[in-house]
Protein backbone atom coordinates (compact mmCIF):
# COMPACT_ATOMS: atom_id res chain seq x y z
CA UNK A 1 0.00 0.00 0.00
CA UNK A 2 2.58 2.43 1.14
CA UNK A 3 6.00 1.82 -0.27
CA UNK A 4 9.33 4.21 0.20
CA UNK A 5 12.59 3.42 -1.44
CA UNK A 6 15.68 4.83 -0.54
CA UNK A 7 14.34 7.68 -0.34
CA UNK A 8 16.41 10.93 0.42
CA UNK A 9 15.80 14.46 1.11
CA UNK A 10 18.42 17.15 1.27
CA UNK A 11 17.85 21.27 2.56
CA UNK A 12 21.26 22.36 0.48
CA UNK A 13 23.93 20.82 2.58
CA UNK A 14 21.65 19.24 5.28
CA UNK A 15 20.15 16.19 4.85
CA UNK A 16 16.83 15.80 6.20
CA UNK A 17 16.32 11.95 5.47
CA UNK A 18 18.69 9.46 4.28
CA UNK A 19 18.25 6.64 1.94
CA UNK A 20 15.28 5.64 4.26
CA UNK A 21 13.13 3.00 3.15
CA UNK A 22 10.68 0.42 4.33
CA UNK A 23 6.73 -0.68 3.15
CA UNK A 24 3.42 -0.50 4.75
CA UNK A 25 0.99 -3.30 3.67
CA UNK A 26 -2.58 -2.89 3.78
CA UNK A 27 -4.77 -2.29 6.99
CA UNK A 28 -1.44 -1.65 8.87
CA UNK A 29 -0.66 0.17 11.18
CA UNK A 30 3.18 1.62 11.49
CA UNK A 31 4.71 3.67 13.97
CA UNK A 32 7.20 6.43 13.23
CA UNK A 33 9.88 6.72 15.57
CA UNK A 34 12.37 9.05 16.87
CA UNK A 35 13.50 12.19 18.37
CA UNK A 36 12.50 15.62 17.35
CA UNK A 37 14.22 16.67 14.14
CA UNK A 38 14.56 12.68 13.16
CA UNK A 39 13.22 13.15 9.74
CA UNK A 40 9.68 12.10 10.60
CA UNK A 41 7.67 15.29 9.18
CA UNK A 42 10.22 15.38 6.25
CA UNK A 43 9.21 11.42 5.40
CA UNK A 44 5.73 12.32 5.66
CA UNK A 45 5.36 15.15 4.06
CA UNK A 46 7.46 13.46 1.19
CA UNK A 47 4.61 10.39 1.23
CA UNK A 48 1.94 13.60 0.82
CA UNK A 49 3.18 14.88 -1.98
CA UNK A 50 3.74 18.09 -0.02
CA UNK A 51 7.60 18.14 -1.02
CA UNK A 52 9.54 16.48 -3.64
CA UNK A 53 12.55 14.34 -2.83
CA UNK A 54 15.92 14.71 -3.64
CA UNK A 55 16.45 11.11 -4.57
CA UNK A 56 14.17 7.61 -4.20
CA UNK A 57 10.53 7.04 -4.63
CA UNK A 58 7.39 6.86 -2.77
CA UNK A 59 4.45 4.72 -3.75
CA UNK A 60 1.11 5.34 -2.17
CA UNK A 61 -1.54 2.80 -3.40
CA UNK A 62 0.71 1.85 -6.21
CA UNK A 63 0.80 5.57 -7.51
CA UNK A 64 4.30 7.66 -7.71
CA UNK A 65 4.04 10.80 -5.30
CA UNK A 66 5.98 12.19 -7.79
CA UNK A 67 4.80 11.45 -11.26
CA UNK A 68 1.24 10.66 -10.74
CA UNK A 69 0.54 13.20 -7.26
CA UNK A 70 -3.39 13.52 -8.13
CA UNK A 71 -4.15 9.96 -7.82
CA UNK A 72 -1.67 9.09 -5.00
CA UNK A 73 -3.19 12.34 -2.95
CA UNK A 74 -6.58 11.22 -3.85
CA UNK A 75 -5.69 8.11 -1.52
CA UNK A 76 -4.00 9.39 1.36
CA UNK A 77 -5.44 11.56 4.43
CA UNK A 78 -2.76 13.74 5.93
CA UNK A 79 -2.87 15.61 9.48
CA UNK A 80 0.20 17.60 9.73
CA UNK A 81 2.06 18.56 12.76
CA UNK A 82 0.21 21.70 13.00
CA UNK A 83 -3.56 21.49 12.19
CA UNK A 84 -4.14 23.31 9.11
CA UNK A 85 -7.31 25.13 9.78
CA UNK A 86 -8.96 28.33 8.74
CA UNK A 87 -9.63 30.28 11.69
CA UNK A 88 -12.06 32.36 10.55
CA UNK A 89 -14.62 29.14 9.00
CA UNK A 90 -16.71 27.50 11.54
CA UNK A 91 -15.66 23.56 11.63
CA UNK A 92 -18.79 22.83 9.36
CA UNK A 93 -17.72 25.34 6.74
CA UNK A 94 -13.98 23.87 7.09
CA UNK A 95 -15.08 20.64 6.51
CA UNK A 96 -16.89 21.23 3.85
CA UNK A 97 -14.29 22.86 2.41
CA UNK A 98 -11.94 20.37 2.76
CA UNK A 99 -14.19 17.67 1.01
CA UNK A 100 -14.88 19.66 -1.64
CA UNK A 101 -11.15 20.15 -2.72
CA UNK A 102 -10.30 16.10 -2.10
CA UNK A 103 -13.33 15.20 -4.62
CA UNK A 104 -15.79 14.17 -2.49
CA UNK A 105 -18.76 14.34 -4.67
CA UNK A 106 -21.74 16.61 -3.84
CA UNK A 107 -24.53 14.37 -3.15
CA UNK A 108 -22.58 12.57 -0.60
CA UNK A 109 -20.85 15.65 0.90
CA UNK A 110 -22.63 15.90 3.61
CA UNK A 111 -22.91 12.51 4.70
CA UNK A 112 -18.92 12.47 4.77
CA UNK A 113 -18.55 15.63 6.87
CA UNK A 114 -21.02 14.19 9.11
CA UNK A 115 -19.74 10.98 9.44
CA UNK A 116 -16.40 12.37 10.51
CA UNK A 117 -17.08 14.57 12.34
CA UNK A 118 -18.79 11.54 14.75
CA UNK A 119 -15.69 9.63 14.24
CA UNK A 120 -13.07 12.39 15.28
CA UNK A 121 -16.40 13.32 18.16
CA UNK A 122 -15.96 17.31 16.83
CA UNK A 123 -19.67 17.41 16.06
CA UNK A 124 -20.63 19.10 19.37
CA UNK A 125 -18.33 21.82 18.06
CA UNK A 126 -19.34 22.10 14.43
CA UNK A 127 -20.64 25.60 14.33
CA UNK A 128 -17.92 26.96 16.15
CA UNK A 129 -15.07 29.06 14.66
CA UNK A 130 -11.51 26.85 14.07
CA UNK A 131 -9.56 29.16 15.76
CA UNK A 132 -11.61 29.73 18.61
CA UNK A 133 -10.86 26.15 19.18
CA UNK A 134 -8.71 24.29 22.46
CA UNK A 135 -6.05 22.96 21.12
CA UNK A 136 -7.43 19.18 21.18
CA UNK A 137 -10.24 20.24 19.31
CA UNK A 138 -8.07 21.65 17.13
CA UNK A 139 -5.95 18.40 16.52
CA UNK A 140 -9.31 16.05 16.21
CA UNK A 141 -10.68 18.81 13.60
CA UNK A 142 -7.22 17.80 11.73
CA UNK A 143 -8.26 14.18 11.87
CA UNK A 144 -11.78 14.47 10.99
CA UNK A 145 -10.36 16.87 7.94
CA UNK A 146 -7.84 13.57 6.87
CA UNK A 147 -10.73 10.92 7.39
CA UNK A 148 -12.94 13.07 4.74
CA UNK A 149 -12.38 11.18 1.40
CA UNK A 150 -12.37 7.21 3.24
CA UNK A 151 -9.00 7.39 2.24
CA UNK A 152 -6.43 4.21 1.88
CA UNK A 153 -3.83 5.21 3.36
CA UNK A 154 -3.43 8.18 6.57
CA UNK A 155 -0.44 9.85 7.36
CA UNK A 156 -0.76 11.41 10.73
CA UNK A 157 1.96 13.78 12.07
CA UNK A 158 1.72 12.93 16.00
CA UNK A 159 -1.90 12.86 15.86
CA UNK A 160 -2.23 12.79 20.01
CA UNK A 161 0.03 16.04 20.55
CA UNK A 162 -1.61 18.41 22.76
CA UNK A 163 -4.80 15.98 23.44
CA UNK A 164 -5.38 15.56 27.20
CA UNK A 165 -5.19 11.92 28.72
CA UNK A 166 -8.86 11.23 27.86
CA UNK A 167 -8.76 12.09 24.74
CA UNK A 168 -4.85 10.58 23.84
CA UNK A 169 -7.07 7.00 24.84
CA UNK A 170 -9.92 8.05 22.40
CA UNK A 171 -7.62 8.67 19.46
CA UNK A 172 -5.72 5.75 19.91
CA UNK A 173 -8.91 3.62 19.80
CA UNK A 174 -10.27 5.42 16.81
CA UNK A 175 -6.53 4.68 14.98
CA UNK A 176 -6.89 1.18 15.77
CA UNK A 177 -10.01 0.92 14.32
CA UNK A 178 -9.04 2.55 11.17
CA UNK A 179 -5.80 0.35 10.82
CA UNK A 180 -8.52 -2.49 9.85
CA UNK A 181 -8.97 -1.16 6.32
CA UNK A 182 -6.89 1.58 6.07
CA UNK A 183 -3.14 2.00 6.01
CA UNK A 184 -1.99 3.80 9.31
CA UNK A 185 1.32 5.69 9.31
CA UNK A 186 1.41 8.15 12.30
CA UNK A 187 4.71 9.55 13.76
CA UNK A 188 5.35 9.82 17.73
CA UNK A 189 7.92 10.99 20.41
CA UNK A 190 5.76 9.23 22.71
CA UNK A 191 6.87 5.47 23.20
CA UNK A 192 3.83 3.58 24.45
CA UNK A 193 1.77 4.95 22.06
CA UNK A 194 3.71 2.96 19.57
CA UNK A 195 3.78 -0.35 21.48
CA UNK A 196 -0.19 0.07 22.58
CA UNK A 197 -1.49 1.02 19.00
CA UNK A 198 0.94 0.29 16.28
CA UNK A 199 1.93 -3.57 14.50
CA UNK A 200 4.94 -2.63 13.24
CA UNK A 201 8.17 0.65 14.46
CA UNK A 202 10.16 2.37 12.16
CA UNK A 203 12.74 3.99 14.42
CA UNK A 204 13.93 6.81 12.47
CA UNK A 205 17.13 8.81 13.77
CA UNK A 206 19.27 11.76 11.98
CA UNK A 207 17.97 10.62 8.38
CA UNK A 208 18.21 7.30 8.92
CA UNK A 209 15.82 3.75 9.67
CA UNK A 210 17.93 2.21 12.48
CA UNK A 211 15.06 -0.27 12.86
CA UNK A 212 11.74 -1.85 11.41
CA UNK A 213 10.28 -4.74 13.35
CA UNK A 214 6.84 -5.36 15.52
CA UNK A 215 7.29 -4.09 19.19
CA UNK A 216 7.57 -7.31 20.48
CA UNK A 217 10.30 -8.21 18.44
CA UNK A 218 12.12 -5.25 19.44
CA UNK A 219 12.20 -5.64 22.71
CA UNK A 220 13.07 -9.33 22.31
CA UNK A 221 15.84 -8.79 19.77
CA UNK A 222 17.66 -5.87 21.98
CA UNK A 223 17.63 -7.94 25.02
CA UNK A 224 21.30 -9.54 24.16
CA UNK A 225 21.13 -11.63 27.28
CA UNK A 226 18.59 -12.13 30.00
CA UNK A 227 18.33 -10.26 33.33
CA UNK A 228 16.71 -11.21 36.34
CA UNK A 229 15.61 -9.18 39.01
CA UNK A 230 15.55 -10.77 42.91
CA UNK A 231 14.84 -9.63 45.77
CA UNK A 232 16.58 -12.20 48.77
CA UNK A 233 16.39 -12.30 52.41
CA UNK A 234 19.44 -13.89 53.30
CA UNK A 235 19.59 -12.63 56.60
CA UNK A 236 22.84 -10.99 56.76
CA UNK A 237 25.08 -13.76 54.44
CA UNK A 238 26.16 -13.03 50.96
CA UNK A 239 23.86 -14.33 48.20
CA UNK A 240 26.00 -13.33 44.90
CA UNK A 241 28.10 -16.67 45.00
CA UNK A 242 25.73 -19.43 45.42
CA UNK A 243 23.34 -17.36 42.83
CA UNK A 244 26.86 -17.46 40.40
CA UNK A 245 27.18 -20.75 41.10
CA UNK A 246 23.63 -21.59 39.35
CA UNK A 247 24.17 -23.12 35.75
CA UNK A 248 23.79 -20.45 32.43
CA UNK A 249 23.86 -17.03 35.13
CA UNK A 250 26.87 -15.15 33.42
CA UNK A 251 27.01 -12.51 36.09
CA UNK A 252 25.16 -11.26 39.45
CA UNK A 253 25.20 -7.43 40.65
CA UNK A 254 23.85 -6.22 43.84
CA UNK A 255 21.48 -3.15 42.96
CA UNK A 256 21.06 -2.46 46.75
CA UNK A 257 20.92 -3.77 50.02
CA UNK A 258 18.29 -2.98 52.01
CA UNK A 259 19.38 -4.67 55.68
CA UNK A 260 18.95 -8.24 55.62
CA UNK A 261 17.24 -7.63 51.82
CA UNK A 262 19.62 -7.58 49.05
CA UNK A 263 17.95 -6.73 45.92
CA UNK A 264 19.83 -8.52 42.97
CA UNK A 265 20.96 -8.21 39.07
CA UNK A 266 21.27 -12.07 37.76
CA UNK A 267 22.15 -11.56 34.25
CA UNK A 268 21.94 -15.04 32.12
CA UNK A 269 22.53 -16.27 28.58
CA UNK A 270 19.96 -15.78 26.24
CA UNK A 271 16.73 -17.50 25.42
CA UNK A 272 17.94 -19.57 28.44
CA UNK A 273 15.41 -19.46 31.54
CA UNK A 274 17.31 -19.41 35.02
CA UNK A 275 14.32 -18.64 36.96
CA UNK A 276 13.45 -22.14 38.47
CA UNK A 277 17.05 -22.38 39.64
CA UNK A 278 17.09 -19.24 41.04
CA UNK A 279 14.52 -20.08 42.75
CA UNK A 280 15.53 -23.56 43.61
CA UNK A 281 18.92 -22.04 44.97
CA UNK A 282 17.63 -19.30 47.01
CA UNK A 283 15.69 -21.90 48.68
CA UNK A 284 18.13 -24.67 49.60
CA UNK A 285 20.12 -22.22 51.29
CA UNK A 286 16.96 -21.18 53.71
CA UNK A 287 16.82 -17.81 52.54
CA UNK A 288 13.86 -15.95 51.36
CA UNK A 289 12.79 -15.78 48.14
CA UNK A 290 10.87 -12.18 48.24
CA UNK A 291 11.00 -11.20 44.54
CA UNK A 292 11.92 -12.65 41.16
CA UNK A 293 10.92 -11.60 37.97
CA UNK A 294 12.52 -10.75 34.47
CA UNK A 295 13.46 -7.39 33.27
CA UNK A 296 12.30 -5.98 29.82
CA UNK A 297 13.41 -3.21 27.97
CA UNK A 298 10.77 -1.02 27.44
CA UNK A 299 10.48 0.60 24.04
CA UNK A 300 11.32 3.72 25.99
CA UNK A 301 14.72 2.18 26.85
CA UNK A 302 15.22 0.67 23.12
CA UNK A 303 14.32 3.60 21.14
CA UNK A 304 17.11 5.79 23.75
CA UNK A 305 19.23 2.89 22.99
CA UNK A 306 19.26 2.80 19.04
CA UNK A 307 19.21 6.93 18.65
CA UNK A 308 22.35 7.53 21.45
CA UNK A 309 25.29 7.95 19.83
CA UNK A 310 27.51 5.98 22.61
CA UNK A 311 25.61 2.49 22.33
CA UNK A 312 27.20 0.82 24.98
CA UNK A 313 26.73 3.59 27.78
CA UNK A 314 23.20 4.04 26.92
CA UNK A 315 22.20 0.89 26.60
CA UNK A 316 23.64 -0.22 30.40
CA UNK A 317 22.26 2.91 31.58
CA UNK A 318 19.22 2.47 30.05
CA UNK A 319 19.15 -1.30 31.68
CA UNK A 320 19.85 0.30 35.11
CA UNK A 321 17.54 3.44 34.77
CA UNK A 322 13.73 2.06 34.68
CA UNK A 323 13.92 -0.53 36.73
CA UNK A 324 12.38 1.30 40.03
CA UNK B 1 -13.68 23.45 -12.72
CA UNK B 2 -15.30 22.58 -9.67
CA UNK B 3 -11.96 22.48 -7.87
CA UNK B 4 -11.37 26.34 -8.71
CA UNK B 5 -14.61 27.44 -7.66
CA UNK B 6 -14.20 25.75 -4.37
CA UNK B 7 -10.47 27.65 -3.60
CA UNK B 8 -12.16 30.92 -5.23
CA UNK B 9 -15.24 30.71 -3.09
CA UNK B 10 -12.99 29.83 -0.25
CA UNK B 11 -11.17 32.84 -0.66
CA UNK B 12 -14.01 35.35 -1.31
CA UNK B 13 -16.08 33.78 2.19
CA UNK B 14 -12.60 34.70 3.90
CA UNK B 15 -12.44 38.13 2.73
CA UNK B 16 -15.63 38.87 4.31
CA UNK B 17 -14.53 36.60 7.02
CA UNK B 18 -12.63 39.23 8.26
CA UNK B 19 -12.06 42.76 8.23
CA UNK B 20 -10.45 42.91 5.00
CA UNK B 21 -13.75 43.18 2.45
CA UNK B 22 -15.04 45.80 4.11
CA UNK B 23 -12.12 47.93 4.94
CA UNK B 24 -11.35 47.95 1.10
CA UNK B 25 -14.73 47.87 0.03
CA UNK B 26 -15.67 51.03 2.43
CA UNK B 27 -12.36 52.66 1.67
CA UNK B 28 -12.77 52.29 -2.26
CA UNK B 29 -16.01 53.75 -1.96
CA UNK B 30 -15.49 56.74 0.30
CA UNK B 31 -12.33 57.43 -2.34
CA UNK B 32 -14.36 57.02 -4.98
CA UNK B 33 -17.35 59.27 -3.64
CA UNK B 34 -14.90 61.90 -2.81
CA UNK B 35 -13.30 61.84 -6.52
CA UNK B 36 -17.22 61.73 -8.18
CA UNK B 37 -18.71 64.59 -5.66
CA UNK B 38 -15.56 67.00 -6.64
CA UNK B 39 -15.27 65.99 -10.53
CA UNK B 40 -18.94 66.85 -10.70
CA UNK B 41 -19.15 69.93 -9.04
CA UNK B 42 -16.64 70.72 -11.51
CA UNK B 43 -18.71 69.55 -14.16
CA UNK B 44 -21.63 71.59 -13.19
CA UNK B 45 -20.16 74.68 -12.80
CA UNK B 46 -18.68 74.81 -16.04
CA UNK B 47 -22.13 73.89 -17.60
CA UNK B 48 -23.37 76.85 -15.50
CA UNK B 49 -20.95 79.36 -16.92
CA UNK B 50 -21.16 77.65 -20.39
CA UNK B 51 -25.03 78.65 -20.43
CA UNK B 52 -23.74 82.14 -20.37
CA UNK B 53 -22.39 81.40 -24.11
CA UNK B 54 -24.17 81.42 -27.22
CA UNK B 55 -22.66 78.85 -29.59
CA UNK B 56 -19.75 77.51 -27.05
CA UNK B 57 -18.12 73.92 -26.80
CA UNK B 58 -21.42 71.43 -25.85
CA UNK B 59 -20.28 69.92 -22.96
CA UNK B 60 -19.96 66.13 -22.57
CA UNK B 61 -20.57 64.30 -19.17
CA UNK B 62 -18.25 61.13 -20.64
CA UNK B 63 -15.22 63.48 -21.55
CA UNK B 64 -15.07 65.58 -19.09
CA UNK B 65 -16.50 63.92 -15.96
CA UNK B 66 -16.62 59.87 -16.30
CA UNK B 67 -13.05 59.44 -17.75
CA UNK B 68 -11.32 61.66 -15.26
CA UNK B 69 -13.19 59.76 -12.30
CA UNK B 70 -12.13 56.16 -14.20
CA UNK B 71 -8.66 57.72 -14.17
CA UNK B 72 -9.08 58.49 -11.10
CA UNK B 73 -10.18 55.03 -9.72
CA UNK B 74 -7.25 53.80 -11.18
CA UNK B 75 -5.09 55.36 -8.73
CA UNK B 76 -7.07 54.59 -6.14
CA UNK B 77 -6.07 50.55 -7.03
CA UNK B 78 -3.07 51.31 -6.54
CA UNK B 79 -3.62 51.78 -2.47
CA UNK B 80 -6.52 49.30 -2.88
CA UNK B 81 -5.31 46.11 -4.41
CA UNK B 82 -2.11 45.32 -2.15
CA UNK B 83 -4.59 44.92 0.57
CA UNK B 84 -6.61 42.24 -1.09
CA UNK B 85 -3.66 40.08 -2.25
CA UNK B 86 -1.64 40.39 0.53
CA UNK B 87 -2.76 37.37 2.47
CA UNK B 88 -3.65 34.89 -0.82
CA UNK B 89 -0.33 33.20 0.00
CA UNK B 90 1.60 34.60 3.28
CA UNK B 91 -1.61 33.92 5.42
CA UNK B 92 -1.30 30.21 4.55
CA UNK B 93 2.17 29.91 4.89
CA UNK B 94 2.03 31.37 8.28
CA UNK B 95 -0.42 29.18 9.50
CA UNK B 96 0.24 26.38 7.65
CA UNK B 97 -3.18 26.08 5.73
CA UNK B 98 -0.76 25.70 2.65
CA UNK B 99 0.09 22.12 3.45
CA UNK B 100 -4.01 21.59 3.34
CA UNK B 101 -3.87 22.30 -0.17
CA UNK B 102 -0.81 21.20 -1.53
CA UNK B 103 -1.25 17.81 -0.03
CA UNK B 104 -5.18 17.79 -1.44
CA UNK B 105 -5.85 16.13 -4.96
CA UNK B 106 -5.31 19.99 -6.75
CA UNK B 107 -3.03 20.75 -9.28
CA UNK B 108 -1.17 24.13 -8.25
CA UNK B 109 -3.03 25.89 -11.24
CA UNK B 110 -5.96 25.11 -9.86
CA UNK B 111 -4.72 26.69 -6.40
CA UNK B 112 -3.64 29.55 -8.13
CA UNK B 113 -6.20 30.12 -10.76
CA UNK B 114 -8.96 29.79 -7.87
CA UNK B 115 -6.90 32.55 -5.61
CA UNK B 116 -7.24 34.84 -8.37
CA UNK B 117 -10.52 34.06 -9.50
CA UNK B 118 -11.77 35.15 -5.48
CA UNK B 119 -9.76 38.01 -5.10
CA UNK B 120 -10.74 39.41 -8.68
CA UNK B 121 -14.40 38.60 -7.05
CA UNK B 122 -13.63 40.61 -4.80
CA UNK B 123 -12.04 43.66 -6.45
CA UNK B 124 -15.61 43.13 -8.85
CA UNK B 125 -17.91 43.96 -5.84
CA UNK B 126 -15.51 46.72 -4.83
CA UNK B 127 -16.57 48.13 -8.62
CA UNK B 128 -19.84 46.93 -8.47
CA UNK B 129 -20.25 49.28 -5.32
CA UNK B 130 -19.56 52.62 -8.09
CA UNK B 131 -22.05 51.31 -10.37
CA UNK B 132 -24.62 53.43 -8.04
CA UNK B 133 -22.40 56.50 -8.33
CA UNK B 134 -22.46 56.50 -12.12
CA UNK B 135 -26.23 55.24 -12.41
CA UNK B 136 -27.22 58.77 -10.32
CA UNK B 137 -25.91 60.25 -13.61
CA UNK B 138 -28.06 57.91 -15.64
CA UNK B 139 -30.83 59.40 -14.53
CA UNK B 140 -30.14 62.98 -14.37
CA UNK B 141 -28.64 63.04 -17.69
CA UNK B 142 -27.96 60.87 -20.88
CA UNK B 143 -24.06 60.11 -20.96
CA UNK B 144 -23.08 57.29 -23.38
CA UNK B 145 -23.07 53.80 -21.60
CA UNK B 146 -20.43 52.28 -24.09
CA UNK B 147 -17.45 53.94 -22.60
CA UNK B 148 -18.58 53.10 -19.57
CA UNK B 149 -18.98 49.35 -19.80
CA UNK B 150 -15.58 49.57 -21.69
CA UNK B 151 -14.28 51.70 -19.23
CA UNK B 152 -15.10 48.67 -16.26
CA UNK B 153 -13.81 46.88 -18.75
CA UNK B 154 -10.61 48.26 -18.94
CA UNK B 155 -10.34 48.63 -14.88
CA UNK B 156 -11.35 44.66 -14.74
CA UNK B 157 -8.52 44.29 -17.12
CA UNK B 158 -6.08 46.40 -15.48
CA UNK B 159 -6.39 45.22 -11.66
CA UNK B 160 -6.42 41.82 -12.96
CA UNK B 161 -2.20 42.35 -13.44
CA UNK B 162 -2.02 44.42 -10.02
CA UNK B 163 -3.60 41.49 -8.50
CA UNK B 164 -1.49 38.46 -10.42
CA UNK B 165 1.63 40.54 -9.56
CA UNK B 166 -0.15 40.90 -6.01
CA UNK B 167 -0.27 37.30 -5.73
CA UNK B 168 3.18 36.39 -6.79
CA UNK B 169 4.58 38.58 -4.34
CA UNK B 170 2.38 36.99 -1.74
CA UNK B 171 4.12 34.10 -2.18
CA UNK B 172 7.11 34.97 -1.75
CA UNK B 173 6.56 35.56 1.96
CA UNK B 174 4.66 34.77 4.68
CA UNK B 175 4.65 38.13 6.06
CA UNK B 176 1.56 39.89 4.90
CA UNK B 177 3.17 43.29 5.71
CA UNK B 178 6.35 42.97 4.08
CA UNK B 179 4.06 41.48 0.79
CA UNK B 180 1.76 44.63 0.77
CA UNK B 181 4.28 47.42 0.97
CA UNK B 182 6.41 45.11 -1.91
CA UNK B 183 3.24 44.60 -3.48
CA UNK B 184 2.44 48.92 -3.53
CA UNK B 185 5.85 49.32 -4.60
CA UNK B 186 5.76 46.82 -7.27
CA UNK B 187 2.03 49.05 -8.64
CA UNK B 188 3.98 51.88 -8.49
CA UNK B 189 7.00 50.93 -10.21
CA UNK B 190 4.79 49.89 -12.91
CA UNK B 191 2.62 53.15 -12.74
CA UNK B 192 5.31 55.16 -13.61
CA UNK B 193 7.92 53.24 -15.37
CA UNK B 194 7.21 55.62 -18.63
CA UNK B 195 8.63 58.51 -16.64
CA UNK B 196 11.84 57.52 -17.19
CA UNK B 197 10.78 57.74 -21.24
CA UNK B 198 12.27 61.30 -21.71
CA UNK B 199 16.01 60.26 -20.39
CA UNK B 200 16.46 57.30 -22.66
CA UNK B 201 16.28 56.97 -26.44
CA UNK B 202 13.09 56.75 -28.47
CA UNK B 203 12.99 53.39 -29.11
CA UNK B 204 13.72 52.92 -24.84
CA UNK B 205 11.17 55.19 -24.38
CA UNK B 206 8.53 53.63 -26.59
CA UNK B 207 8.71 50.05 -24.86
CA UNK B 208 8.96 51.74 -21.30
CA UNK B 209 5.39 53.40 -22.91
CA UNK B 210 4.41 49.83 -23.47
CA UNK B 211 4.99 48.66 -20.32
CA UNK B 212 3.81 50.92 -18.25
CA UNK B 213 0.70 49.72 -16.94
CA UNK B 214 -1.74 52.53 -16.87
CA UNK B 215 -1.02 53.59 -20.76
CA UNK B 216 -3.47 50.89 -21.87
CA UNK B 217 -6.28 52.22 -19.94
CA UNK B 218 -6.63 55.44 -21.59
CA UNK B 219 -8.08 53.84 -24.65
CA UNK B 220 -10.55 52.09 -22.82
CA UNK B 221 -12.08 54.96 -21.09
CA UNK B 222 -12.66 56.91 -24.26
CA UNK B 223 -15.02 53.71 -25.52
CA UNK B 224 -12.57 52.05 -27.69
CA UNK B 225 -11.16 48.01 -26.79
CA UNK B 226 -8.15 47.59 -28.81
CA UNK B 227 -6.96 44.83 -29.08
CA UNK B 228 -2.93 45.50 -28.63
CA UNK B 229 -4.47 46.40 -25.18
CA UNK B 230 -6.52 43.91 -24.76
CA UNK B 231 -3.05 41.40 -25.43
CA UNK B 232 -1.48 43.37 -23.01
CA UNK B 233 -3.19 42.63 -20.05
CA UNK B 234 -4.40 39.26 -20.17
CA UNK B 235 -0.57 38.15 -21.45
CA UNK B 236 0.51 40.42 -18.34
CA UNK B 237 -2.13 38.24 -16.19
CA UNK B 238 -0.69 35.22 -17.56
CA UNK B 239 2.69 35.65 -17.39
CA UNK B 240 1.89 36.40 -13.45
CA UNK B 241 0.29 33.64 -12.75
CA UNK B 242 2.84 31.62 -14.37
CA UNK B 243 5.56 33.02 -12.27
CA UNK B 244 3.38 32.42 -9.38
CA UNK B 245 2.92 28.94 -10.58
CA UNK B 246 6.98 28.65 -10.59
CA UNK B 247 7.46 30.62 -7.29
CA UNK B 248 5.35 27.85 -5.31
CA UNK B 249 6.64 24.97 -7.04
CA UNK B 250 10.48 26.24 -6.54
CA UNK B 251 8.58 26.84 -2.61
CA UNK B 252 8.30 23.01 -2.68
CA UNK B 253 11.67 22.30 -3.04
CA UNK B 254 12.88 24.22 -0.68
CA UNK B 255 10.51 23.09 1.85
Amino acid sequence: MIEVQHLTKRYGPVTAVDDVSFRAERGEILGFLGPNGAGKTTTMRILTGYMPATEGKAMVGGYDVQDQPIEAKRRTGYLPETPPLYPDMTVRDYLDFCARIKGVPRGERAARVKSSMDRARVADVAHRHCGKLSKGYRQRVGLAQALLHNPEVLILDEPTAGLDPKQIIETRQLIKQLGGDHTVILSTHILPEVSQTCHRVVIINKGRVVAVDSPDNLTARLRGSETMFLQVDAAGADPTGALAGVPGVTGVRVAEMRGAVAALEVESAAGRDVRRDLAAAVVTHGWGLLELRPMRMSLEEIFLHLTTEDTAAAATEAAGGGRQ
Amino acid sequence: MNNILAIAHKELKSYFASPIAYVVIGLFALMFGFFYYTLLGIFIEQGMRMMGLQGGPTQNVNDQMIRPLFLNASVLLLFVLPMITMRTYSEEKRSGTIELLLTAPLTDFQIIMGKFLGAMALYAAMLAVTLVHLGVLFAFGTPEWIPIATGYLGLLLMGGCFISVGLLISSFTRNQIVAVMATFAVFLLLWVINWAGPLTGPRTSAVLDYLSITSHLDDFTRGVVDTKHVVYYVSFIAFGLFLTARSVDTERWRG
